[in-house]
């Protein structure tokens, strides 16, 4: 199996603040990879390194070597915009723009200019909402504003956002966090689709998330990758004393 | 001891009180004295006709038309230079240069307008050697940038910050994102600071007085001088014939509905999105 | 790796670039408008100096430009203005943020708001034709028979002159105090008051302990009020009487920096006199800037004081 990410030595700052320590780690091509790990414990700043949306924050610095498709992304000369389209995110509260639901998901294909003609904009649009599960509850409201959906229904149409713009890697940061027990369930079964297309790394605080929607877990803890395995192992019969702690809710 | 305490709570709470009713009580008095001052000189005549010498009517269409001339000027070069600086302060201007110009801004707020007059005066009527509608139309202009944009960085602060990087992460350059959606999402309260902008500049009296100057005949040029309400309020105001006075009147009453009638509508969309 | 050239026109560069250039205009206009006015003024300013400041002379015939008694009337009109309107304004402001009911507050803070919206030329037409007659018949009188002894209230009653001035001002600068305040009150933790509170307090007395908290910003708030009570313009020349002598009686009429500029500017006859005036106006920008700026350096750090840091 081919490695999509390849994190090395990877070292983290905010001004003179280390939040990242050393961080060793690689993302398999088309497999859901979890990043739980109590809270502070940098696992959304790992994250967010790897699409580079750090960069956002004047005094964060980042240290060490992530490839994408065997590409540093922190190379001098590197073309964020291009790295971010191919590295979708989707956030931990859903973040719709004050569009229409349809604009929504049109956007991201405009700004990037992927369409080829309006029908092929439409199907596009389409396709996204289909893809993210949303289509049959949206399809007769597209151009009603997006702020009218649902808790759940927002998230989704989030990440047909995300989807639309064809990423290759999807980021989710505590997607399903604010989200009630049904609209979760139905993230959750959509994550484990979309493995079949593109590769996602999950940040998320709900270890029971983690062991069902993931191929591998890692376990940060004070800005430290603790320990990165399959999530079978982790769960059932985790290396490290630490992990075992926290996956059985000794402390957290 | 309690009982003295208690009585001084009361006695406090009493006066506050009866000083905020008084100062509301204050406005509708000068408000109704307006109203009933100036309703009996309205009507169509006063409304579109020229000033003329006392004892033959005349009336304020020329200073409607040009008021609204000289505030449509000034708002097409104050509202977007004002939102432009206000999305550079709220956006980029995190920097010492950006806590310059938003310190400066501010200042300017409380710099007053006739000192606004004077400069564009210097500036511009003594280079030409004529008053006109530009020079009045460029010192309200000045006016209106500093609260366009103090208003705009303050309404573009309230866009969560989680929705420009759902922008980013879509590959979005950061332009994009501050024109496609930041800008929309405050499009609503900035709209709001331009409006008060407006009003506040449509009672503006002082710095016209030399830039624009005022004139008694409709004028639609801009190197001439041009009439505007406040202006011709003013003069009907110090006039020694009581004919005028009640044109004064009606003319505040004309100007005064515009101005509160703006800061109502405002306040009644905005008080609906929120 | 691409040649570094092509990425100077990028969307960005040229986007945030544009809108600096409008954010320099700020500064721009400010440094221009010392610049021009300055320049205006160099002929007073060469000729009279630092004494200008001190002349008591104002004699635009004669050639003689002094601008001590327009400082007098606009400092003496500001500072009964600040009398009237501060314990007003605070008075108001403590009822908005402190006791009113929230359904009480809104509607009458956007009342008191709306004081501020009308025009200074309509306060003007108001204070000609309504204040002045009243104060005239009624307070003048009164003031003179109870505190006759005091130079203040002597001489001639004509309902026009420095009291109707500085009562017109204390009207048009209430709201902004107003509302500055409620802000630095609000800015008050809620904790602060729970704590009075919760110790016995009445709401006076935690009133007070907000009050002293605020202080600097509301003494903030007060400064703004007195630099747009300098440079308040049309209200005060309808009323102050436009007559440029030093008398401590508020009873007689005066002249303000502001008032003599709107009133004289298109009739000054002659280069001196304008530069004179114009002068005036560069003093007038100089000195509201500065108290305007001092006003904001005392309210930010209340704002600062009761942001907690993480």
């Amino acid at each position: 199996m081919t490695n999509k990410i390849e994190v090395s030595n990877l070292d983290f700052f905010y001004g003179k603040a280390q939040a990242l320590f050393d961080i060793t780690l690689e993302v398999p091509e088309r497999q859901v990879v979890a990043f739980i790990g109590p809270s502070g414990c940098g696992k959304s700043t790992f994250l967010r390194t790897l699409n580079r949306m750090n960069d956002t924050i004047p005094i964060a610095r980042a240290q060490g070597v992530v490839t994408i498709d065997g590409k540093n992304i922190y190379a001098p000369g590197t073309d964020v915009v291009a790295l971010r389209r191919k590295v979708g995110m989707v956030f931990q509260k859903s973040n719709p723009f004050p569009k229409s639901i349809f604009e929504n998901v049109a956007y991201g294909i405009r700004i990037n200019k992927i369409h080829s003609s309006k029908a092929d904009l439409t199907e596009r649009v389409e396709k996204a909402l289909h893809d993210a599960a949303l289509w049959d509850e949206v399809k007769d409201r597209l151009n009603m504003s997006a702020f009218g959906l649902s808790g759940g229904q927002q998230q989704r149409l989030c990440i047909a956002r995300a989807l639309a713009v064809q990423p290759e890697v999807i980021l989710m940061d505590e997607p399903a966090s604010a989200l009630d027990p049904i609209a979760t369930q139905k993230i959750e079964e959509l994550v484990v689709g979309l493995k079949r297309d593109y590769t996602i790394v999950i940040v998320t605080h709900n270890m029971q998330q983690a062991s069902r929607v993931s191929d591998k877990t890692a376990f940060f803890m004070l800005g430290k990758l603790v320990e990165y395995n399959s999530t079978q192992k982790i769960f059932t019969n985790p290396e490290q004393k630490l992990t075992e702690d926290y996956v059985t809710g000794r402390f957290g | 001891m309690i009982d003295q305490r208690r009585i001084v709570n009361a006695i406090m709470t009493v006066t506050t009180a009866a000083c905020a009713f008084a100062v509301v009580a204050l406005l509708l008095l000068i408000l109704g004295y307006i109203s009933y001052q100036g309703i009996s000189s309205i009507s169509w005549q006063f409304l579109v006709e020229t000033p003329k010498p006392v004892g033959e009517g005349g009336g304020i269409g020329n200073a409607i038309v040009g008021s609204l001339i000289l505030l449509g000027l000034a708002s097409a070069v104050g509202i977007p230079v004002g939102i432009a600086v206000g999305t550079y302060l709220s956006e980029l201007g995190s920097g010492w240069f950006g806590k310059t110009v938003r310190f400066v801004a501010d200042t300017m707020i409380g710099v007053p307008s006739i000192v606004f007059g004077v400069f564009v005066y210097g500036l511009v009527v003594v280079r030409q050697g004529y008053f006109s509608t530009l020079a009045g139309s460029l010192a309200l202009a000045l006016i209106m940038i500093p609260i366009v944009s103090r208003t705009t960085e303050e309404m573009i602060r309230l866009v969560p910050d989680t929705m420009r990087e759902g922008a980013l992460a879509l590959g979005a350059p950061r332009w994009r994102v501050t024109l496609d959606i930041v800008l929309p999402a405050a499009m609503a309260g900035i709209a709001t600071g331009a409006m008060l902008a407006i009003a506040r500049v449509l009672g503006e009296t002082a710095p016209l007085l030399f830039t624009a100057f005022g004139s008694r005949f409709y004028n639609i040029y801009l190197d001439e001088p041009m009439a505007s309400l406040t202006v011709q309020i003013y003069h009907y105001a110090i006039s020694p014939f009581e004919e005028w006075h009640a044109k004064a009147w009606a003319a505040t009453l004309v100007l005064i509905t515009l101005i509160l009638g703006i800061n109502i509508l405002v306040r009644i969309v905005t008080r609906r999105r929120y | 790796m691409a040649a570094k050239p092509s990425k100077i026109l990028t969307g960005d560069n040229v986007f945030s670039t544009v809108l600096m250039l409008c954010a320099a205009s700020v500064l721009l206009i400010a440094v221009s408008m010392v610049i021009v006015m300055t320049e205006s003024s160099w002929l007073s300013i060469r000729e009279f100096g630092l004494g200008f400041l001190v002349g008591q002379v104002w004699d635009p015939v004669k050639g003689e430009f002094g601008a001590l008694p327009f400082i007098w009337g606009t400092i003496m009109s500001s500072l009964l203005a600040l009398v009237i309107a501060v314990p007003l304004s605070i008075a108001v402001a403590v009822f908005l943020v402190e006791q009113a009911p929230k359904s009480v507050a809104r509607p009458l803070g956007f009342l008191v708001e709306l004081l501020a919206a009308i025009p200074s030329v309509v306060y003007g037409l108001w204070a000609i034709f309504v204040l002045a007659p009243i104060l005239r018949v009624h307070v003048q009188p009164a003031l003179q028979a109870v505190l006759g002894w005091l130079p203040f209230f002597q001489g001639t009653i004509t309902g026009i002159g420095m009291l109707t001035g500085g009562v017109v001002l204390a009207i048009m600068i209430t709201p902004i105090i107003t509302a500055v305040t409620r802000d630095v009150l609000e800015a008050v933790p809620v904790t602060q008051r729970e704590a009075s509170l919760a110790l016995g307090a009445t709401k006076w007395e935690t009133t007070r302990i907000v009050l002293s908290n605020a202080s600097s910003g509301i003494a903030g708030a007060v400064i703004l009020g007195l630099g747009r009570a300098i440079g308040e313009t049309m209200a005060v020349t309808m009323v102050i009487g436009n007559r440029p002598q030093i008398s401590v009686s508020l009873f007689d009429p005066a002249y303000s920096i502001a008032s003599v500029i709107a009133n004289e500017y298109t009739e000054a006859t002659g280069d001196l006199y304008l530069s004179a005036l114009t002068e005036m106006g560069l003093i007038l920008f100089i000195v509201t800037f500065g108290v305007t700026a001092l006003a904001k350096l005392l309210i930010m750090s209340v704002a600062n004081r009761n942001t907690p840091r993480h």
